[in-house]
């Protein structure tokens, strides 16, 4: 399946939509596909300062227990309180109302540690 | 991750740490307790010269010719005898953990049910598999309620048993956690009077509160500050070291506990010299996937018949070691066992019977003991199974004098509490029988000290 375009990727299979100095994360339908039924997803708290590419929080899902990394770095501002009850919204819509959370940035240079979606295809295709 | 639990590097790490130069300094005997030579052992005997030996040995130990009025979080219960004959059968009697979900179909249902009764007895939604002991089951809820909100600041009351208390206070340590008490009010409950100013601060994890707590008071948060301390976002834990008078009092859940911390030795485990005891923890869904420990489910088979299952196991250490909320790896499966077939073999109406002997029991001994000149009740509050007696002399004097005359005549308060030092914690359960109290009333008219009368 072809990436969203106005999306930037992390390796560990995260997407990043930025507007400004805020940013939503999600993981991408490739991860969700990989891992199978989400049964829970664990994120991290509003206000908690988070640093890029760091361990914030893990996704479950009943085959395994993975852990979750922030492509982004700098302070949660919301997290999708919709997963509590359907997490399996993570599968069905990955890209739209299975985001994870919002970050604001602590600073925007970080964008240029992130995969545009071409590369990030190159990454899943090998 | 490979299964290394310490690197050399490690090992010197934590060396260095305590200031000892190697493994062997750190566990050095010192030569004044090394063994020179043989231990002097008696030559072999024959099996029953072995036996009169043993017997010659157990006829020293008085304990058994004692009347007790012991408790303190350790409770004589009758325990019919079926209870045993089950439980020691060689199915139930395993050194491997009784978990192999494939062949241990008959175990996990067991634990299903145990989880199911603490469930039934607390009000909650969800218990574990069981822990260690109700000491470090109030440690697990803790770090369960730190792990909900976030906070590092742990609340408790005073009035929970001291032992218990110290083991909290070794996690805190460890996990570098601020731990705080609350007093205890004049009528023996804890003093919940600046709780408002302390909840506002928002650093709270929790509020741990033990009812009855540990002079026998019922202690239960009145419902508004119970709300109050739940829209905090601190969580309440309800301690219970004397699970028996779960039969007999509301659930914890109806008095705002969102987690239960307890022990279960009352129902069948026998009190045997510190142990083992049977800890429980009970949880409202939303500390689910916090709980520590095994968590038993129920499903179905491809072929539709029932089947029980570890579940909710993302963070067990045996799965994911490094994310696991809880160094726990020791539940007590086969005292939870007996707690279960106990608490089957009674029932509702029997385990509300038995409870209400021990209340029956424990206002007898609390009348007669507080009619004799001399000792008076330390506090008015309502109390299950055991009572603080003021002696108005130091307990331990009087504890003495009453061993003296074969009567073990309860816990010297002193011990844990600097202001209780005149008190002695009485405990009367159903195997107290009025002629055990009358013996203490007797030995207590002839060793306590009347006051002088003004």
């Amino acid at each position: 399946m072809a990436q969203p375009q106005d999306l930037l990727y992390s390796k560990e299979h995260e997407w990043v939509k930025l507007n400004g100095d805020v940013a939503t994360v999600g993981i991408t339908d490739y991860a969700q596909n990989s891992l199978g039924d989400i049964v829970y997803v664990e994120l991290p708290r509003v206000g908690a300062t988070i640093a890029q590419f760091g361990n914030v929080g893990v996704v479950e899902s009943v085959k395994a227990v993975s852990d979750l990394f922030t492509p982004i770095g700098g302070e949660v501002t919301e997290i999708n309180g919709g997963l509590e009850n359907d997490p399996a919204l993570v599968n069905r819509e990955p890209y739209a109302g299975g985001w994870l959370f919002k970050v604001k940035l602590s600073d925007t240079a970080q964008r240029n540690n992130l995969l545009a979606p071409a590369d990030y295809e190159k990454e899943i295709a090998e | 991750m490979p299964y290394y639990p310490h690197t050399k590097a490690d090992i010197a790490h934590m060396l260095a740490a305590i200031g000892v130069g190697s493994l062997e300094e750190l566990v050095k005997v010192p030569d004044n307790v090394t063994l020179r030579e043989p231990l002097d052992i008696v030559p072999a005997l024959a099996e029953v010269d072995i036996t009169r030996r043993f017997e010659h040995f157990a006829k020293k130990n008085a304990g058994v010719d004692y009347v007790s009025f012991l408790g303190g979080g350790s409770y004589r219960h009758y325990a019919p005898p079926a209870i045993m004959s089950l439980a020691m059968r060689g199915e139930f009697l395993t050194s491997y953990t009784p978990y192999q979900a494939e062949v241990s179909q008959g175990y996990l249902q067991a634990i299903y049910e145990w989880q199911t009764y603490i469930c039934l007895l607390t009000g909650l939604d969800i218990a574990n598999a069981s822990v260690y002991d109700g000491a470090t089951a109030l440690a697990e809820a803790a770090i369960m309620a730190i792990n909900a909100n976030g906070r590092k600041r742990v609340l408790v009351s005073r009035a929970i048993n001291p032992n218990y208390l110290q083991v909290l206070k070794t996690y805190c340590d460890g996990l570098d956690l601020q731990l705080d008490e609350l007093p205890i009010a004049p009528d023996g409950t804890t003093d919940l009077s600046d709780l408002h100013a302390r909840l506002a601060t928002k650093e709270y994890a929790c509020v741990a509160i033990q009812s009855p707590n540990f002079f026998g008071n019922v202690d239960v948060p009145a419902p508004e500050i119970a709300a109050s301390i739940g829209a905090s976002g601190t969580v309440l834990i309800g301690v219970v070291a004397e699970a028996l008078a779960l039969a007999a009092l509301q659930t914890p859940a109806s008095w705002g506990a969102q987690i239960v911390a307890g022990e279960a030795q009352s129902f069948g485990v026998a009190v045997a010299y510190g142990g083992p005891y049977v800890g429980f923890i009970a949880a409202s869904k939303e500390h689910m996937r916090r709980i520590p420990g095994r968590l038993v489910g129920k499903t179905l088979d491809n072929a539709g018949n029932d089947a029980f299952v570890l579940t909710l196991q993302a963070r067990e250490q045996h799965i994911r070691r490094e994310r696991a909320t809880s160094n726990i790896c020791t539940n007590q499966a086969h005292c939870a066992l007996i707690a279960t077939m106990y608490l089957a073999f009674l029932g509702k109406t029997g385990l509300r019977d038995v409870a209400s002997a021990n209340l029956k029991r424990s206002r007898e001994l609390a009348t007669r003991v507080s009619s004799i000149e001399g000792c008076t009740l330390a506090f008015q509050a309502p109390f299950f199974n055991e009572v603080a007696v003021d002696v108005h002399q130091p307990a331990k004097e009087v504890l003495a004098k009453l061993q003296a005359r074969g009567i073990l005549g309860g816990i010297d308060l002193g011990r844990f509490y600097p202001e209780f030092s005149n008190h002695i914690l009485m405990t009367a359960t159903e195997l107290t029988t009025s002629a055990d109290i009358e013996a203490l009333c007797t030995a207590l008219k002839e060793v306590v000290n009347v006051p002088a009368r003004v």
